[in-house]
């Protein structure tokens, strides 16, 4: 009876769009992109594709400012803005970005906790406490991610327990618990086998209703089966972008079609 | 048929001759080692074990670990050759009403070595905990917050030139800072100085090694959820880096409770008349000197007459003091099993 009201989605998530405006990054002396200006539109599914180094997750890693972590890294010109406010801008705070920015890693990384912990993670550490609030998030993060019916039964056994795609879903569940308004992707199914890849991409498909999602992948059917949008990019350069079944169907520029038919890269 | 001759024979050839000798030099070396260690423990065993235990009821030489260590007399009673401690004899001659019995004495061969142990206890908890404390947040700094730059590769160096300082020059180095400036005097608190900066570079470095083993996505995937560095490192990287950090500490542990060098000037005494819990004020405690198992054996191995009775005191020391070592030791590793198991990814 109460089924359709726990999975209701949380009220008003506003979709945030994300904005990158003549961006030139540097890792040293290394300039890893290259005057980047690339619009995502909320509510859609951005894929970024490209050969290995072509600086694809480097941008996606520019998005919650995890690139940051790295000391060489830097930006050199440009700015990358969410919901029109320039990410490193001088008030900016990383913590509260990374908040509204999720993300979910190439290697799917659920902390030696249990399942029920590693949901919670971001409310624990907001300082959340209230067990009730606590229960809810996790049957709601977990129904979203798809992993609800599979786990519920043992969500206090570790996360470690779970199938690598199951521990994958976990992390989207991880990432979803914070409600925030990105969920950026990085190769989220290149360590899964096809089955679990047609779950994560089902689900991928299900949270662009919520959220507003960027993904890079290296595999191009994966592109085209769940993006609505997609940008190539070769040497740190964006060669181009447009509507998903335009890019892989009709592509403008020779490089790109080149990359798809798999004539390089 | 014709069988076909084996093209696997064992044939003879100088780079076979050079692999026997090769693996049999290698085997003979490591047995020499082992015969080694089992000479030194078989006969610190074998005589330790002499003035350990006792052929009768309880088996153990209660008054060894009961007892501070004391004069040893040695005289004829009634045809009989008596051996008895400091008190005892006294006891023994205000009971037998006799105003004087000539008597050996011998020094520290009598009674046990309580004060000892207890004092060793105390030293190894004391810099154990100041250098698990420095050591931890130092490791702590250097892998996690710190960035590649002129002062860190400094710090580092200074950590590797501080592993190879003997451990002597540290004695001297805390009894200029701690005994001299400080003026804590030879003390519980200078020697807990000193021994923790000694074992410092082991810790630190052994830390830091647990901590850059924890996975790297454990950091990623707590701060991609808006955890602060602090709450990263509390709760998703200390927590697994503990067992690495507490299997390098039982080689501090062992080492801080055997060397000399750093307590003769800062913390111990050859005799105290007082146990370390009987002083006058809480605070008195820490400025107190101590006695200690590897000093104790340097004074009756090498500061006073040697004879059979003081024989017994140094291996039956030496005895106990390995037993303790492999005791403490013992503890930390299975601390460290269960956390590994409680901890694992």
């Amino acid at each position: 009876m109460d089924e359709t009201l726990k999975t209701a989605p949380p009220e008003a998530v506003a979709p945030a769009s994300i904005e990158i405006d003549h961006l030139d990054f540097f890792y040293g002396d290394h300039q890893a992109l290259f005057d980047i200006n690339l619009a995502m539109p909320a509510h859609k599914v951005t894929a970024l594709i490209g050969p290995s180094g072509c600086g694809k997750s480097t941008l996606l890693r520019c998005l919650n400012r995890m690139n940051d972590l790295v000391p060489v890294a830097r930006i050199g010109h440009g700015q990358v803005r969410i919901h029109g406010t320039d990410i490193y801008g001088p008030n900016v705070d990383p913590i509260e970005l990374r908040k509204r920015v999720g993300m979910v890693f190439q290697k799917s990384n659920p902390f030696p906790k249990s399942i029920y912990e590693n949901v919670i993670y971001g409310l624990r550490i907001q300082g959340r406490t209230k067990r009730s609030d606590l229960d809810e998030v996790v049957e709601r993060s977990l129904r979203q991610a798809a992993l609800w019916d599979e786990v519920k039964d043992r969500l206090h056994e570790s996360g470690l327990g779970l199938s690598g795609g199951q521990q994958q879903r976990l992390c989207i569940a991880r990432a979803i618990a914070v409600e925030p308004e990105i969920i950026l992707m990085d190769e989220p199914c290149s360590a899964l086998d096809p089955i679990a890849t047609s779950k994560v991409e089902e689900l991928i498909f299900e949270l662009k209703k919520l959220y507003t999602i960027v993904i890079v992948t290296h595999n191009m059917q994966q592109a085209g089966r769940c993006s609505d949008l997609t940008a190539f990019f070769y040497l740190g350069k964006l060669i181009e972008m447009d509507r998903t079944e335009k890019l892989f169907t009709n592509p403008a520029e020779k490089q790109t079609e080149d990359y798809i038919t798999g004539r390089f890269g | 048929m014709q069988t076909q001759a084996n093209p696997f024979q064992h044939r003879q050839s100088t780079v076979r001759f050079l692999e026997s000798l090769a693996s049999g030099t290698i085997r003979v070396g490591t047995y020499l080692v082992l015969l080694a260690a089992a000479c030194i423990f078989l006969t610190i065993g074998y005589k330790g074990a002499q003035t350990v235990f006792t052929p009768h009821w309880p088996f153990v030489n209660t008054e060894f670990f009961t007892e501070k260590p004391s004069t040893l007399y040695v005289f004829e009673w009634e045809g009989k050759k008596v051996e008895m401690s400091d008190d005892r004899f006294r006891a023994f001659k205000a009971a037998h009403k006799v105003e004087d019995i000539p008597a050996e004495t011998y020094a520290h061969s009598a009674g046990g070595i309580l004060p000892c142990i207890v004092g060793t206890a105390l030293l190894v908890l004391g810099s154990m905990t100041i250098a698990l404390v420095l050591g931890v947040s130092s490791a702590i700094y250097l892998s996690e917050y710190s960035r590649d730059w002129w002062l860190l590769r400094l710090i580092r160096l200074a950590i590797m030139n501080l592993a190879g300082v003997p451990s002597i020059v540290f004695g001297l180095f805390g009894f200029a800072l701690f005994v001299g400036y400080f003026k804590w005097n030879v003390s519980l608190m200078a020697g807990w100085f000193t021994l923790a900066f000694m074992v410092l570079p082991v810790v630190i470095t052994s830390a830091e090694e647990a901590l850059k083993a924890v996975p790297q996505g454990f950091r990623e995937g707590s701060l991609a959820l808006g955890a602060t560095q602090w709450q990263t490192i509390r709760t998703n990287v200390l927590p697994y880096a503990i067992p690495g950090i507490l299997t390098s500490s039982i080689l501090g542990i062992a080492r801080v409770a055997g060397e000399t060098a750093p307590i003769l000037f800062t913390a111990a005494y050859v005799v105290l008349d007082r146990y370390p819990w009987q002083v006058a004020k809480w605070t008195d405690f820490f400025f107190q000197p101590v006695q200690a198992l590897p000093y104790h054996i340097y004074v009756v191995s090498s500061k006073i007459p040697q004879n059979e009775y003081t024989e017994r005191m140094q291996y039956g020391t030496a005895f106990v003091f390995l037993a303790l070592v492999m005791l403490i030791s013992l503890g930390s590793v299975i601390l460290r099993i269960r956390l590994r198991h409680k901890l694992k990814w």
